[in-house]
Parts: C-alpha cells; structure tokens; sequence
C-alpha cells in the first residue's frame, strides 16, 4: 500500500535550495506597491495569468451569446426575433406584421466575429497566455519571466486588441463579415461588403496587436524556459506542461510573423491600390484596375500561419491534461519521453500541412499528395498521446474531480475530432466534405471543445493556485456532464450534415429541396447549444462566486502534486519563493514510486531508491 | 533591471541577448514569408521583369559599412577608447541614415523606370518588402539615438549594464544589415 514520506517541506527547499540573492535586492516599488501596479499594469506573471484568463472569460462569454444568435437563425429561421432588436438593434429588421428577422450581412458579421474571438481571443491568448504565465515560472523554480515587462506589454497589446475588435461591433456597417479567415477578396476590396469597409480596416489593426502580443509573450516565454530553469531543472525534468508551452511559442514565433506579411500585404491592396491578391475583379459589373494579383497566395500565407495556429491552440490543452491526469490518477504520465518528442514532432509537422485547407482552391493534385501524406503523417503522434493517455489511465488509483473528468473528456473528444481529420486528410474525399458541416464539425470537436476543456481542466486544478481557494466541485461536476453530452448533442449530427452536403456559412437553407429534411435536425443543435451555452454561464458563476466565497485553500499542496508550483505560498508572494528557490532532483512523475504515493521533484534521490524513471 | 535575470549569471549568453536573438528570428520569418510570397507569385507568370535600381546598390555598401563601424565602436568601448566609441557611433547612425535616403531614392529611380508601386506585383513586392525593411532600419536607428544619449550624456564607463545594452543595440544593427544584403542577393537572383 503506498504510504507518505514524511519530510518537512519548507526546511528541505531552504537547506538543499539555491540562493539566488534575490531577497537581498529591494524590489519594491515597481511590484504592488499600489493599487494599478498590482493589479492593472502588473508585472507579475501570476497577475498577469489572471489578467489573461479573465479577460478571455469574457471574450468568450461574447463569441458564444454571438453563436446562440447565429444558432437561432439556422435552427428556427422563421421564427420571431423581434426581441433581440433592444440588443442587436437595426441588424433586426421588422416587418409590418411585426416579425423581426437577423440580418444576413449580420449573420455573416456574427459568424467571422465568433470564429475570429474564439480562435484567437480565448483559445490562444485566453488559454496559453493564462497558463504559459501561472505556470512557466512556478513550475520552473523562476522568480519571474525573463522580461516582466514585455510580458506586461503582451497583455495589454492583447488587450487594445481586444479593444479594436470590440469597438467594430458597434460600427455602423458592421464588423467584418468576411470569415474568421478573411479570404480576399472579401476583405481587400472595401467595397465588395458592407463589413469590408472600417469593419475589415479594425479587424486587421486588431489582429495585428494581437500578433505583437503573441509574439512579445512568446520570447518572453521561450527566454524563460531555456534560461530561467532552476538548478537541477534539466530540460528532460519539466513537466509536459512546460513542453508544450515551449514548443507552443515556437510555433508561435515562427507562424504569426507570416500572418503579419499577409495582412500587410492586405493593407497594401486595401489602402494603397496594389494588387497582390486582387486580379480582375468586377463590382456591380464594373471592372477594377486590379490585375496580376492572386487570392491564392493569401490562403498560402494564411493558412502557414492557420494550420499551426491550430496546434498553438491544442498542445497548451493537452500539456495541461497530461499534467492533471497524471495527478489525479496517482501515476506517473506513461511514456514521457514519447510525450515530448510527439510535441515536437506534431509541431513540426505543423509547418508542412497547411495546403490541406486549399485541396479545394485549385492547388496542382500532385502537390496535394504532397501535403495529403504530411498530413496523415500528424495522426501517429497523435495517436502516440492518445495511447499514452489512456495507458496513464489504465490502472491508475483515479480521482474523479472536475479537473480530472475535463481531461478525460478531452481525450474523448480529441479522438472523435481527430478521426473527421483524417478523412478530411484525403484531398479526394476532401472535394465532397470541404465547407461543408463535417468541417464544422471537426474542427470544433478537435478543437474548439477539445481545447475548452483542457482549458476546463487547468482552471479547476490550478485555481487555487490562482485564486488560493477551490471551486465548487458539485458545480463543477454538473459542468462537465452537462457539457460534454451537450458539446456531442451538438456537433455529431454535423457531421451527417456535412456528409449530405450541407454547406457551412450558409444564412438559409429554403431553397434547397436537397436539404430540408434537416429542419429538425438543426432545431436539435440549437437546443442544446443553447443548454450548454447555459451550462458555460453557470461555470462562470462559479468560477467568480469561488474567488469570494470557495473553500479556503488551508495546505500547499491539496492534490499531492509533485511539481514545484505547489511549494510557493498560498498568497502568491512576488518573486514566488520567500527564501531560497528549491532545486529540483528528479523528474515530475514520481507517483507511486517505490509505494510512496508521491515524491516532489525538489525531495533529494535516496540511496535506496530505485532506478530514476 | 528586471528580477529574474539577475538570477543567472552563469549563463553562456545573456537571457536579454537571447530573447533579442529570438525576435530576430520571428522577424527573419516576416521577410522569410515575403519573399516566399514572392516566389510563389512570381511562379504564377505575369510577371514584369526590370532592372533593381543602382541606388540599392549603394545603399548595401553604406550599411555594410555603418555595421563594421558600429562593431569597431563596441570594440572601443570594451576597451576604453572613448573618441573613437562615441565618433564612430555617431558615423554609423549617419551612415543608417544614408542608407535610408538611398532606399527612397531607389524609389524615386524605380518610378522613373515606369515600375509604379500598383502596377505589376513584380514591382509592389520590390517596393513594400524594402519599404518593410526600412522600417526595420528607421527602428535600429531609434535605438541608435537612445545609444548616443547613453554616449554623450552618461559618464564614460563601460559597466556590464552597458556593455549588455549596447551589445544588444549591435545585434539588431547586424540583423537588418544581413536581413538587407539577403534581400538584395534574393531580389538579384531572382531576377535572372
Ligand atoms: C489527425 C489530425 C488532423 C487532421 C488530419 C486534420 C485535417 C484537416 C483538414 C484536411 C481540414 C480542411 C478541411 C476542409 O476545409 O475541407 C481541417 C480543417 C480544420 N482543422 Fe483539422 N485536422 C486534424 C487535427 C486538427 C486539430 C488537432 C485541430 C485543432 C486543434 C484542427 C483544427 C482544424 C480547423 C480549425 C479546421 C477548419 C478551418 C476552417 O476552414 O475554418 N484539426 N483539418
Ligand atoms: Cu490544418
């Protein structure tokens, strides 16, 4: 039977830490001395993680309510919505009998606005800037980021981001309504749509202080990782949070500048009459100047950055898994080394891939292959997770806290979404899937809920890390259940959809015979769209009543961790250790080692112990 | 100074170095991805071939220059020579200027070789990358002027505090000094 090593914890880090002198400076003034340096322009980076995630709370309250509206109209688009005109305004129109109906340019608005604030808003910065900065320098032994204030900035350039995208909602010709992935020559023409206009022109000052923002958190993040270790921190002892982290900004780093060059080459053809994407265009019958330009070359530069990005969204969630199930399940994360070299194998098979998305754009079939091959290629590290996962699971003394349920229910989803993948893969099959709904489909499963719940799962388990108090579990369970019936209620029957043919974007499906037995399908998914959209609401009570009122967090360590987040005191004290910083002896998955339930990474080696993992 | 790099000092190189190596990498992607656009564009057909402007030329000789100068004033400094840190300094942030200037007459000579900025793409990438890269070259010469206050207004002294700065201001005036000459052989080389 596994039993606890007795040790006292504080006295250990003191006598085998390492003195980094840094209680000898004075630091005072720059860090909480005030109301504004604590907790607005903070260089704290657990502040900052907080900054992040609520902030991403709220964009992702947002994009949701927008898909409620948009679900609205594909479920019921005969019926009234005369009563969302106080909130929506002249995008309702009614008519004379009263009947109120969306808008379809506001349709279109909402779709881009939905894709463009979940992928990027809270998916990226709401999920990797959070824990890339709770968790890179606590569980490294760092007093801090290499730069806090670059990190400041990254937040507060998400933020103007933020910001921008935010204030186009209220224009007058409404956000950008070309897409989340703003295909010219939607977005290059000005005039080709009434969102095109400022919409487009906000959409893109947005996304570029968005890109500043990832890359300034990047560096930041990869400086950190690869100089601030704590001493006896090899790279081979992070825990698989910190990898994916890691190699996460340097997807980052490398991917996002590219995106830069499109829109900047965008704004060149937009504001300047270039033509890079434009060629032979004709608005209400009248041609354009524009020649020589190719729409093709934006989805190349777009979608190097996009396939990646997709990856910059998921390996954060499944670092944060691996470290979750491996606590919660008392034992060590099976094949570690496997684990990391599949991060970098998936991320750099990342840059390789990004044509899948263009089968249809007329790319030559023979580089298609090409792409077809690297593309199936990501599903054996893939599935090199998935098969660790379980085998962390299997056998395992499994606790079944909320944390733990969103990360098994992360693998669920992560396997059914990436099944779609691969016959997405197939540059033949692809022809009938391609915008259709099995995309839609896929990529939320793989993606949007795969990743929400890795998400899930890091706030509960390191919320008091966070907030130094728990979240209702109760809640929390009902939370997961609900979701994930709810998230498969939803988006299975998309794939039928998408397998008849049914295109995605499309405002109304009326005219086409083809498709009408599909009312009630979609009446189905709006249903429980809106049920777990709910369900998210209720999350977010808990998630703001616990900071008040939940249980206090009374020890270090409340779930037995081994990493080194779980010795800093429950306050969160700048700089994060009061004394010396704790050096570290072994990797992060002692579980059930020798019979002792657990080993923290900074307790020596014994003399006895066996062999290191 | 920030609090956590003083933690290490024992470190091979500077973690402030290596965070500016790292933006210059992400940088390097910019141009990288540019110049990808272009080949792929250029691939396509419809493409006006010209002649690069001679201006461009003499531009890649001053900044080839301004960096060698600039590299002998960190030598100066490590070694104490004052007057030659602070006037080649000063010499290389001339030269960074001149260098820009070229750059725009190089845009006035493209004009007047009837390559207009919204005509063919072949053109529009000529312009917009080494427009983006001058950008680039305004910014280091920003940092060059917070260099010479540093020079003229504090004290002779080379602390590691300001020998890190300055290495610091050298890697990025490399940078886009290799960053121009890579763009130049690439615009040459892909044009025969
Ligand atoms: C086994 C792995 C995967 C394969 C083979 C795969 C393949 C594909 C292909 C071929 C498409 C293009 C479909 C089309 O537009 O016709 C696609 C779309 C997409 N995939 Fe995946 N995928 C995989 C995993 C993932 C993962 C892990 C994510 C995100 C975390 C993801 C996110 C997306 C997104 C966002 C889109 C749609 C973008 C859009 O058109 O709006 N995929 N996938
Ligand atoms: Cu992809």
């Amino acid at each position: 039977m596994a039993y606890v090593l007795e040790y006292d914890e504080d006295l250990l880090i003191e006598e085998q830490g390492f003195d980094d002198h840094f209680h000898e400076h004075h630091h005072g003034d720059k860090y909480q001395s005030s109301f504004i340096n604590t907790y607005i322009f903070s260089m704290d980076h657990k502040m900052i993680a907080k900054q992040f995630l609520i902030t991403g709370i709220f964009w992702a309250i947002i994009g949701a309510a927008m898909s409620i509206v948009f679900r609205l109209q594909l479920g019921f688009p005969e019926e009234n919505l005369a009563w969302l005109q106080p909130l929506l305004g002249k995008w309702i129109t009614v008519n004379d009998s009263g009947i109120g109906t969306l808008d379809p340019q506001f349709y279109y608005a909402l779709v881009t606005m939905h894709g463009t604030i979940l992928v990027f808003f809270v998916l990226t910065a709401g999920l990797s800037g959070t824990f890339s900065n709770l968790l890179i320098p606590l569980q490294l032994g760092a007093r801090d980021m290499a730069s806090p204030m670059l990190n400041m900035l990254s937040y507060w350039f998400f933020f103007m981001a933020g910001l921008v995208m935010f204030l186009s909602l209220f224009l007058s010709t409404g956000p950008f309504a070309g897409g989340w992935t703003g295909y010219p020559p939607l977005s290059a023409l000005p005039q080709a749509s009434s969102g095109s206009g400022a919409g487009m022109t906000m959409w893109i000052v947005s996304l570029v202080l968005f890109v500043v923002s990832v890359l300034l958190g990047g560096i930041n993040y990869i400086t950190t990782v690869l100089n601030l270790r704590t001493k006896g921190m090899t790279m081979w002892r992070m825990p698989l949070t910190i990898w994916a982290f890691f190699v996460t900004a340097i997807l980052g780093l490398l991917s996002f500048p590219v995106l830069a060059s499109a829109f900047f080459l965008m704004m060149c053809d937009r504001g300047l009459g270039t033509s890079f994407y434009l060629s032979e265009i004709f608005i209400g019958g009248a041609p354009l100047d524009n020649v020589g330009g190719s729409p093709i070359l934006y989805q190349h530069l777009f979608w190097f950055l996009g396939h990646p990005e997709v990856y910059i969204i998921i390996l954060p969630a499944m670092g944060l898994v691996s470290e979750v199930m491996s606590v919660h399940a008392r034992k060590p994360i099976f094949g570690y080394k496997a684990m990391v070299f599949s991060i970098l194998a998936i991320g750099f098979l990342s840059f390789i891939v990004w044509a899948h998305h263009m089968f249809m754009s007329g790319v030559n079939p023979f580089i298609a292959n090409f792409f077809v091959i690297f593309t199936l290629i990501i599903a054996v590290p893939s599935a090199v997770k998935v098969f660790n996962w379980i085998a962390t699971l299997y056998g395992g003394n499994i606790r079944f806290t909320s944390a733990m349920l969103f990360s098994i229910g992360f693998v669920s989803m992560f396997i059914s979404g990436g099944l779609t993948g691969i016959f997405l893969g197939n540059s033949t099959i692809d022809i009938q899937m391609h915008d259709t709904y099995f995309v839609v489909a896929h990529f939320h499963i793989v993606m949007g809920i795969a990743a929400f719940f890795g998400m899930y799962a890091g706030v509960y388990h390191w919320y008091p890390k966070m907030f130094g108090r728990f979240m209702n579990e109760t809640l929390g369970k009902i939370h997961f259940w609900g979701t994930m019936i709810g998230a498969y209620a939803i988006f299975w029957p998309m794939h039928y959809l998408g397998l008849a043919g049914v295109p995605r974007r499309y405002y109304k499906f009326d005219t086409f015979d083809a498709f009408a037995h599909f009312g009630d399908m979609n009446k189905f998914i709006t249903i429980a769209a809106i049920v777990v959209f709910f369900l998210q609401i209720l999350f977010v009570i808990n998630f703001f009543y616990s900071i008040f009122k939940g249980r206090k967090m009374k020890t270090k360590n409340p779930w037995g961790a081994t990493t080194l987040e779980w010795t800093t005191p429950v306050e969160g004290i700048h700089g994060n250790w009061p004394g010396n910083l704790p050096s570290v002896h072994r990797w992060a998955y002692d579980y059930g080692k020798d019979g002792i339930e657990f080993i923290p990474q900074y307790v020596p080696i014994n003399e006895n112990e066996s062999e290191e993992h | 100074m920030s609090v956590a790099v003083e933690n290490f000092r024992n470190n091979r190189i500077h973690p402030k170095v290596f965070a500016l190596v790292t933006a210059c990498v992400s940088m390097t992607m910019l141009f990288a991805a540019f110049t990808s656009a272009y080949v792929v564009r250029q691939a396509a057909g419809n493409w006006l071939e010209f002649p690069l402007p001679t201006y461009f030329y003499v531009s890649t000789g001053i900044i080839v220059l301004s960096s060698v100068l600039l590299h002998s004033s960190y030598v100066s400094f490590k070694n104490g020579k004052e007057a030659a840190y602070k006037g080649l300094m000063v010499v290389s942030a001339l030269l960074g200027i001149a260098f820009v200037v070229c750059q725009v007459l190089g845009f006035y000579e493209m004009e007047a070789m009837g390559i207009e900025l919204t005509g063919n793409p072949s053109g529009s990438f000529v312009y917009v990358i080494a427009a983006v890269h001058a950008a680039h070259v305004l910014a280091g010469i920003a940092v060059l002027a917070v260099a010479m206050l540093h020079a003229f207004l504090l004290p002779f002294n080379p602390t590691p505090a300001r020998k890190l700065r300055f290495q610091q201001t050298i890697i990025y005036w490399h940078f886009v000094d290799i960053l121009w000459v890579y763009l130049l052989f690439f615009f040459i080389l892909q044009q025969t």
